[in-house]
């Protein structure tokens, strides 16, 4: 097994994705020759062709338009939006059309197609407002939609192959400050992740703390230092967030009695409401403290002065300080 | 254009409906012109029970009308090949009925019955057939113009000889995924015919207050895209624009663009009182009915006789009292299958059940 980083992985589930099945297409902007602005698709035009790997113009409603037309035609699209900020203008498209097809047809027809998109900024990744939101709330808000957001290049490959075949349509969110910052050995050979399952990255039995995406890696951190004074954190990676894994969320939190949740996204009306939520209904007999959550101020994306963006980006610190918050009651 | 059969160049009159026949533009049968003329009928009784049935609160939600551009839908759906793909807005009834969708089908779907086209899922704005290539009425003005562009990359990406028809009002011109959807099918040469449908208003906004050009075909010109212009209110206009359109398409040499000069005789939905408009107007276009004109035409060429044509109106009136008795007698949606078919897989039956369930319980009596 070769040792390969997030956006490799998600390369090769595209490379390995169309050579299985001629009906994968690839469009976007610059994704062709260029192999698109974070080389996610490096090479794949070389290899596949200007049919299949499609330099788009700079059209993001048209960009998904045009993949649920391809997908309703029988085709597989793989649509990237450049950087998720970029999404807005595409958003009646998948909200209005493809989320709705299914319904609206009783289930005759289908949308499946993959609509991928970095997403995230960090202290020093980012390229503030406009390039660094995590919008997944908006996504997952809307029945009709998958949103999968994977937090290792392992989970990045079969999550993509597992989206690539879901018969409905699934937004694959990537963290920017994921890419190239981790290595992992990933199997050469094709594997799926099921969409709507969780993951736990770190087992534990005083605390959860339930987050996805590139925040998982710094809840990990987190529990390490917890570890040292003998409190377990169990780290639970939901790796989707629409569907939700309610089923593990529940395990954990009757597990440890104690649940944080915590998203880079801005926290009012987040994921982590539907998440606390859930164990509320679930879990209110087995709590042994309220719900807490951590999350992006009110503040409408990442600003760009170092200082300010530390006051919006979660990191180590502020979970742990969360954490024993939490482990206190 | 049609010649005239009495002042043809031999000077003689056509003995019988063959002779005639071969006189017929565009290559058209008399079949085939009785066959339109029939379609442009049941769209205009079928819209007459709809409105009939709104009056009387058994269609719900809202309801727009087609009346006098009948022309448009039949014409340009006719001149195509029975699998091309076709999508439209959501004044809709047209274009589904055009293409050969169940009458009462799409009637119970108006009525929001579970026998309707979409099990009562849409409604009269979201008619589709996928099995008849009819993909949907769009009620989000413009949506559904690169969808039409994507569903002609396919065809061309699967080498398959479709091609798609996307039908749209001058209003949707306005919109800017048009032009997204337009610089794509040019860029891509992609077999699509977009047909605009300019009839003057979009809801109660005229062509000047919404566009700076009064020809929508200009807009083409900017996209390299070829364009005509044709009679929305004669059939035979629509069906010889959309020919050559879809002939250009289909030879591989990318999209056409087909202005449709149309009026709708009633407002933009039942709700409207039509301020924007003169009635001298409306009297004026109503003059141009195009099915009456069709119907001389078909006299004129001996294709059908006066009584002939009096018979197909007969029979759509009855056609569509039978489909409004299907319609309203046909049973609701079960409301346990309102969860249904979001997913291709269900994502978690039990919870959506529950979700059902409290929703649908009384609430709880004080204590
Ligand atoms: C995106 C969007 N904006 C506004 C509306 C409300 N609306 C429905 S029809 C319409 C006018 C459309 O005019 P046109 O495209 O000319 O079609 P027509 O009704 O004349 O057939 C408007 C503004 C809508 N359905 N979708
Ligand atoms: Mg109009």
């Amino acid at each position: 097994m070769a040792q390969i980083t997030y956006v490799e992985a998600i390369r090769s589930a595209l490379e390995q994705e169309m050579r299985r099945d001629d009906r994968v297409l690839v469009m976007g902007e610059d994704v062709g020759p260029k192999g698109g602005v974070f080389g996610a698709t490096a090479g794949l035009f070389q290899q596949f062709g200007e049919d299949r790997v499609i330099d788009t113009p700079l059209a993001e409603a048209a960009i998904v338009g045009v993949s649920i037309g391809c997908a309703l035609a029988g085709l597989l699209p793989v649509a990237e939006i450049q950087f998720l900020d970029f999404i807005p203008p595409a958003m009646d498209q998948i909200i209005n059309e493809a989320a709705k097809i299914r319904y609206r047809s009783n289930g005759d027809w289908g949308c499946p197609m993959v609509i991928r998109a970095p997403c995230g900024g960090g202290v020093h990744v980012h390229g503030a407002l406009y390039h660094s939101q995590s919008l997944e709330a908006l996504f997952a808000h809307v029945p009709g939609l998958k949103v999968v957001i994977p937090s290792t290049p392992t989970d990045a490959k079969g999550l993509l192959l597992s989206a690539i075949r879901d018969p409905d349509p699934v937004c694959f969110f990537e963290h920017k400050a994921l890419y190239r910052s981790l290595k992992e050995e990933v199997p050469e050979e094709e594997y799926l992740v099921p969409i709507g399952q969780s993951r736990v990255a770190r087992a534990g039995a005083d605390l959860s703390c339930i987050t996805y995406g590139a925040t998982v890696h710094e809840a990990v951190a987190a529990a390490d230092r917890l570890a040292r004074d003998g409190i377990e954190v169990e780290v639970l990676d939901l790796r989707t967030v629409r569907p939700l894994d309610r089923e593990s969320i529940v395990a954990t939190a009757r597990k440890t009695g104690k649940v944080l949740v915590c998203h880079e996204a801005n926290l009012a009306v987040g994921v982590g409401a539907e998440v606390a939520a859930i164990v509320a209904e679930e879990c209110f007999q087995q709590l042994d403290g309220p719900v807490m959550r951590l999350g992006g101020p009110e503040v409408p994306a990442i600003p760009f002065a170092e200082s300010l963006a530390e006051v919006y980006c979660l990191g180590p610190d502020k979970i742990e300080a969360k954490l024993r918050q939490l482990a206190a009651y | 254009m049609p010649t005239n059969p009495k002042t043809n160049r031999t000077g003689s009159r056509p003995t019988s409906r063959r002779a005639v026949a071969r006189q017929l533009p565009h290559g058209l049968t008399a079949q085939q012109c009785r066959e339109m003329y029939h379609k442009m009928v049941q769209i205009r009784h079928f819209e007459d029970h709809a409105a009939e049935a709104y009056a009387q609160a058994k269609v719900g939600g809202f309801l727009h009308l087609y009346i006098g551009e009948e022309a448009v839908a039949v014409g340009a759906i006719a001149a195509a090949r029975e699998d091309d793909h076709i999508l439209g807005h959501y004044r809709d009834h047209g274009y589904a009925l055009a293409r050969g969708c169940d009458v009462q089908a799409c009637m119970a779907e108006l009525f929001g019955r579970e026998t309707g086209i979409c099990h009562g899922r849409g409604g009269s704005m979201h008619l589709a057939d996928a099995k008849r290539h009819f993909w949907g009425g769009h009620a989000i003005v413009g949506s559904h113009i690169p969808i039409g562009a994507g569903m002609a990359y396919a065809m061309q990406y699967l080498e398959e000889p479709l091609v798609v028809l996307d039908f749209f009002g001058d209003g949707a011109t306005g919109n800017g995924i048009f032009h997204e959807g337009l610089n794509m099918a040019a860029l891509w040469n992609l077999p699509v015919v977009f047909i605009c449908e300019n009839n003057l208003y979009g809801m109660g906004a005229t062509l000047a207050e919404e566009s700076p050009v009064s020809d929508m075909m200009i807009k083409a010109e900017g996209y390299t895209m070829p364009a005509v212009q044709c009679d929305g209110m004669d059939v035979l206009s629509v069906y010889g624009a959309v020919q050559q359109a879809a002939e250009h398409c289909r030879s591989g040499k990318g999209p056409f663009f087909v202005e449709a000069l149309t009026y709708r005789f009633r407002g933009h939905s039942m709700a409207d009182p039509e301020l924007y408009r003169d009635k001298e107007e409306v009297r004026r276009w109503r003059e141009l009915d195009p099915i009456p004109r069709f119907g001389d035409f078909l006299v004129q060429h001996r294709i059908s006789s006066q009584q002939e044509l009096a018979q197909v109106n007969e029979e759509a009136e009855a056609e569509m009292l039978e489909a409004v008795r299907f319609a309203d007698a046909s049973p609701w949606p079960d409301p346990s299958t309102a969860a249904r078919g979001v997913y291709a897989n269900p994502i978690d039956p039990e919870a959506a059940q529950e979700a059902l369930t409290l929703a649908a319980d009384p609430a709880p009596a004080a204590s």
